[in-house]
């Protein structure tokens, strides 16, 4: 392989696997700290693409990503909804919002399932023509995710530091708590979800525009693909505070799309994805859980070398 | 200062398992006062705990704190006016967050967006310092990693950050080894007369329960049986009770636990 063509991987990489990661951002919002798996990941995430693009295609670029974030919101509010004024399990509001939101999508985007882009300004086109002729004139893409991610993730550091976004890692944490220091914790649940997926719509919209298209399915498997980020990036990072752990989300969001990468120049075929991504998190979910109970199954299986009467068994 | 008129409770209404847990229980509680509740295993004493600070909803009756009706109010509102320590060490913090970040929730204050200060923050190290645990050097690690003991301690100071009007304790003690006890224990008169709370204390201890506090409650089957303040519950001894409750309720108390401790 030469350099060049790794120079490009890395970069095809780094461009989908941040515009992706502020996906992972918003799991480790709603998964990490609010403790709520938010099912309806993959549905926001078509909704932002779909908002995004039809918001775009009207010719309104930099607004096409507010309209995004918006709608994500709305979603993300829904959600919440369900699951703490209408006594329907977390899980299933996720679900069931997930499902209706195909509907949704597909009535955004006029009756179609695929819209196309190739000759729409979107901020990508924006920047591209802002920076024509310097240095950086290949890199517009990579511009437009360093700073959306960069903005996301100082604006989530600042937020988790409030007594908000305290109440909102206790509320994962004990709900209890969160009671007794006069605060609701079905409030908590309601921002917590409407600020991720509002970052997942916003994922969605940059990724439509960035491939000038989006389709129905734009969004299917996120939810697997984003957890799979998250807990690379928890293996790589380990433990520490919440920027260095964010810090990590995003660093896990490139590495899953780098080996993916190189997994594809290795012929493997690109529908292939969201198996490795289904197996990528259920190692990274049962290894733990398996390692706990190694020393059991070595005991059971007569291969410790402590089990044979000796003193310190 | 807290009013129970009549308050009702049964768990699993309907069914077998029906529990009349508080039964047409009345429970007038003055400022200032500090009251020990003793009673066998299922008497109602957490039972009327939860019911005070609204864990869950009564089935009929008024609940009035401080001249207010709270009855229908929920939880987290009560929480402004209620502190609550239980059993469970765990229950009262947050395990993934530090112990500044744990003070800084049940300060309160502040608006949604605030940021903790740095005076604020001297001010928890100055709660956590009276402790004398050496938590004031541990303000950035998480509560997880402290000892059942210690996460007691720090709910308790969380608990009278901002003092409550009415602090409940439901055997806060219980779970802790004895040395730790002591010391939870000897800390919570400290912070209860230095804040001049009103108190309701549930224990199993019935000697210490004579000691402590002004008033002593006994509890059975979701009523109040046995009450006695002032010169009444002067010079009156763990025997006086056991038979007193005889008295009242026509079988002796089958407690162990409650008899050996």
């Amino acid at each position: 392989m030469s350099l060049s063509a790794i120079l490009s991987l890395g970069q095809t990489s780094l461009e989908l696997g941040l515009i992706c990661s502020l996906t992972v951002l918003s799991l480790f919002l709603s998964y990490s700290m609010l403790n709520v798996c938010d099912l309806s990941t993959d549905g926001c995430f078509t909704l932002g693409a779909a908002v995004g693009a039809v918001v775009a295609i009207a010719g309104y670029p930099y607004l096409s990503l507010f309209a995004a974030m918006g709608a994500g919101i709305v979603s993300g509010f829904v959600t919440a909804l369900l699951q703490t004024r209408m006594g329907v399990d977390s899980l299933l509001a996720g679900i069931i919002v997930n499902t209706g939101l195909y509907s949704v999508n597909i009535a955004v985007m006029g009756g179609a399932s695929l819209l196309n882009m190739n000759k729409t300004v979107t901020v990508f086109t924006k920047v591209k023509d802002l920076i024509k002729g310097t240095a950086l004139s290949g890199q517009y893409k990579l511009i437009v995710a360093v700073v959306a991610v960069a903005i996301i993730y100082v604006f989530l550091n600042l937020f988790l530091r409030t007594r908000l976004g305290l109440a909102i890692r206790a509320t994962g944490n004990n709900p209890d708590m969160v009671r007794s220091s006069s605060i609701d914790p079905r409030f908590t649940t309601t921002v917590g979800l409407c600020v991720s997926n509002s970052f997942t719509a916003l994922s969605g919209c940059l990724l439509a525009q960035a491939q000038k298209s989006v389709s129905i399915d734009i969004g299917q498997g996120m939810v697997t693909v984003a957890l799979a980020s998250l807990l690379i990036g928890g293996t790589v990072l380990g433990r520490g505070g919440i920027p260095k752990r964010a810090f990590g989300v995003i660093l896990g969001a490139f590495l899953f799309r780098l080996v993916y990468a190189i997994a594809l120049r290795f012929r493997m075929p690109a529908y292939m994805l969201k198996l490795v991504s289904a197996l990528i998190v259920i190692i990274a979910i049962s290894a733990p859980y398996l390692k706990r109970r190694l020393p059991e199954l070595r005991r059971r299986f007569g291969r410790d070398p402590r089990e044979g009467g000796q003193a310190d068994a | 200062m807290l009013k129970l008129e009549h308050v009702s409770k049964t768990f699993n209404p309907g069914t077998p398992d029906a529990k009349l847990a508080l039964n047409d229980l009345t429970l007038h509680i003055k400022q200032g006062d500090f009251v020990t509740i003793i009673g066998a295993n299922g008497a109602g004493k957490s039972t009327l705990f939860n019911a005070i600070c609204g864990s869950f909803q009564t089935d009929r009756g008024k609940i009035v704190l401080g001249g207010e009706d709270i009855t229908f109010t929920p939880a987290h509102k009560r929480a402004k006016d209620i502190g609550c320590l239980f059993q469970d060490p765990m229950r009262g913090t947050a395990p993934g967050m530090t112990v500044e970040e744990n003070l800084s929730l049940a300060a309160g204050g502040g608006g949604w967006l605030s940021c903790v200060s740095a005076k604020t923050r001297q001010h928890f190290r100055d709660c956590v310092a009276q402790l004398d645990m050496g938590l004031e050097n541990r303000m950035t690690q998480p509560v997880g990693l402290l000892s059942g003991g210690q996460r007691q301690a720090l709910t308790l100071v969380m608990a009278t950050l901002v003092p409550p009007r009415l602090l409940l304790l439901d055997e806060h003690t219980a779970a802790l080894d004895p040395g730790t006890a002591d010391k939870v224990l000897s800390l919570t008169k400290r912070v209860v007369s230095e804040n001049k709370l009103t108190c309701l204390m549930i224990t199993h201890n019935m000697g210490g329960a004579l000691e402590l506090g002004n008033r002593t409650l006994m509890m059975d089957s979701g009523r109040v049986v046995l009450d006695f303040e002032g010169e009444q519950r002067k010079g009156l001894t763990v025997d006086d009770l056991l038979r007193l409750f005889k008295q009242g309720t026509g079988r002796a108390l089958d407690n162990d636990r409650m008899l050996l401790s």
